[in-house]
């Protein structure tokens, strides 16, 4: 009796896991169903295409894409700098009292919820930008096509900005871990050659992390390139192309949140739906990237777990 | 060298004070009794408040975790004790993946699948949405928590006699329990916070919930729609129910570390 109701336990856990995978393939299932009519009005044009208009009934999505990836890359150029210096600080240097309290502040960044940072971005960082630096940066450095145009706060370099905060907790939380894992062996090595703390950190310890730190820095790519909430309400939500960071622009997932519930007709509603599969290929292949690297670090390291 | 990475800690830590101190500054005037009890006013009355955003959320939010919390810690089972079969590194490789996937994309499919088919927006489709961002959290961490348990403590359960299911119950789940919870409250509290999801499944409302089949307020869809208006007084509101949200959020997950700190060191 006991082994019967031990048998249809077990076959139940088996049945629970099974339910991720109904997940994904509905979900892979009605993206490429519902996008389906607007792959074939315009082929590869989608992609190619520069002009998302959806009052004319014409949906070309490179200047989603543009905008996607020049939020994404101006927050990373933001982030990494910090993320990596924090991580340093908190895996190597810091007094062992003081790790701890850190690292979860840092970690308190990422439960933030991202509505409550575009908030924040909307009415503490927007003005700033507008007021204080964007008439700084046009001032010195507005001979660079990236700092021209009138100071509006709103755009590109806002919605960079907010994101570089957002995945600064990722990229530092999984560095962190990366160079803890190091063998101290190495570090002893160094030290006993003679080098500094410093020079043990830049020749030991950080080219023994190197991939799985820019897995890191590629899993907080991630993170960015599917950010809706707070991009969508700094961005500006204008698709366009533009040099300029003052610009306003759009990206994919903005352009979901702002135009799914005004869906004017099949069409539209099946270009938004054509976009969101763009940005699952593209988020899933950067995640399987990034976890590559990162798993391949730490199976070396003779870490179990993760 | 070392001034350089103090700089940097600093620096990444001036927005979350930032967020903390404005969300509190501006929020705590839009807190009265009003707040709390209220339903929202037309633009341009005195009065009003949020009290049916701040229980739809929690509806939402318990919705959504008695979809997710028995399915993801049945999945962290399975894949802490089949660990090796094929079907294991699948489901592994997918609650990754689904990790991943930008909310929004979650609260379309949603969309198009159970909005859809009951044609309507309803609170049950937001708590969906929510839970298939919520089950691949709660599953890892589940399987992580239970691999953590000794093996011996296994053997000693199969070398008294006890089945595998019977050694999952009563020994395994019983000695990892504390950091499950941890796991689950944590999932919870992170998916309390999402606005995307629920864009297009729960939408909004300006009445008290009214059923599962009926559209339903939140907090995170009402701090969206009316920041982004131009007016003060729906502003001030958003402060507010963004500060009512950030000390649920950030209140969960750090009575969830805590716990876990005890449940740890009482080990």
């Amino acid at each position: 009796m006991n082994k019967g109701k031990d048998i249809f336990f077990l076959q139940v856990t088996r049945l629970a896991a099974l339910s991720i995978v109904f997940i994904i393939l509905v979900m892979a299932y009605e993206l490429f169903r519902g996008s389906e009519l607007a792959f074939g009005r315009f082929g590869l044009g989608f992609i190619t295409g520069s002009e998302w208009d959806p009052v004319h009934g014409k949906f070309g999505g490179w200047p989603l894409i543009y905008g996607t990836l020049v939020s994404s890359l101006v927050a990373l150029a933001l982030a990494v700098p910090l993320s990596l210096g924090t991580a340093i600080f908190l895996a190597e240097l810091a007094p062992s009292w003081l790790r701890e309290p850190l690292s979860f502040l840092v970690e308190l960044l990422a439960a933030i919820p991202s509505v409550v940072y575009g908030l924040w971005g909307l009415f503490v960082l927007v003005p700033w930008l507008r007021d204080v630096v964007q008439p700084l940066l046009g001032k010195t450095l507005g001979f660079l096509p990236l700092f021209q145009g009138p100071p509006l706060g709103v755009g590109m370099l806002a919605a960079g900005m907010v994101l570089a905060i957002m995945i600064l907790p990722i990229i530092t939380a999984v560095s962190r871990e990366v160079l803890l894992a190091v063998p101290q062996s190495q570090r002893e090595a160094m030290l006993a050659l003679g080098a500094t703390r410093w020079e043990t950190i830049r020749r030991a310890v950080l080219p023994y992390g190197r991939s799985g730190i820019i897995g890191a820095i590629i899993l907080g790519l991630g993170r960015a390139l599917g950010e809706t909430m707070a991009v969508t309400m700094v961005i500006g939500n204008r698709p366009q192309v533009s040099a300029s960071l003052f610009d306003l622009g759009q990206t994919i997932a903005s352009v979901i949140a702002n135009e799914f519930s005004e869906g004017f007709d099949k069409l539209h509603l099946s270009a938004l739906m054509a976009s969101a599969l763009l940005l699952f290929v593209i988020t899933f292949s950067v995640n399987i990237i990034a976890r590559l690297l990162v798993w391949k670090v730490s199976v070396s390291q003779g870490v179990s777990r993760e | 060298m070392l001034f350089l990475t103090v700089l940097a800690t600093g620096i990444a830590l001036v927005p979350l004070a930032s967020i903390l101190v404005y969300v509190t500054i501006k929020g705590l005037p839009a807190l009265n009794w009003e707040f709390f009890t209220q339903l929202p006013k037309a633009v341009g009355e005195p009065g009003g408040g949020l009290g049916n955003a701040i229980l739809g959320t929690i509806i939402l939010v318990l919705l959504a975790a008695g979809i997710a919390l028995p399915f993801g810690i049945l999945t962290g089972i399975y894949l802490a004790e089949f660990g090796k079969e094929r079907l294991a590194f699948i489901v592994r490789f997918l609650c990754d993946v689904l990790t991943g996937v930008p909310s929004i994309i979650v609260g379309i499919v949603v969309y198009s699948t159970v909005v859809l088919t009951m044609k309507r927006f309803s609170a049950l489709a937001g708590g969906i949405a929510l839970a298939i961002i919520m089950l691949p959290l709660v599953a890892r961490s589940t399987e992580e928590m239970l691999r953590l348990v000794p093996r011996s403590l296994r053997e000693a359960s199969l070398a008294l006699g006890a089945t595998q299911g019977r050694t999952i119950r009563s020994v395994v789940l019983r000695s990892a329990l504390g950091g499950i919870v941890t796991g689950a409250m944590l999932a919870t509290a992170r998916v309390a916070g999402e606005t995307a999801p629920l864009l297009f499944t729960a939408l909004n409302s300006r009445y008290w919930p009214t059923g599962l089949d009926e559209r339903i307020a939140s907090l995170p869809v009402y701090i969206f729609t009316y920041s982004t208006t131009p007016y003060e007084d729906l502003h001030r509101l958003a402060w507010g129910a963004a500060l009512v949200l950030v000390s649920m959020v950030l209140g969960t997950s750090i009575a969830a570390r805590i716990a876990a700190k005890k449940v740890n060191g009482g080990k």
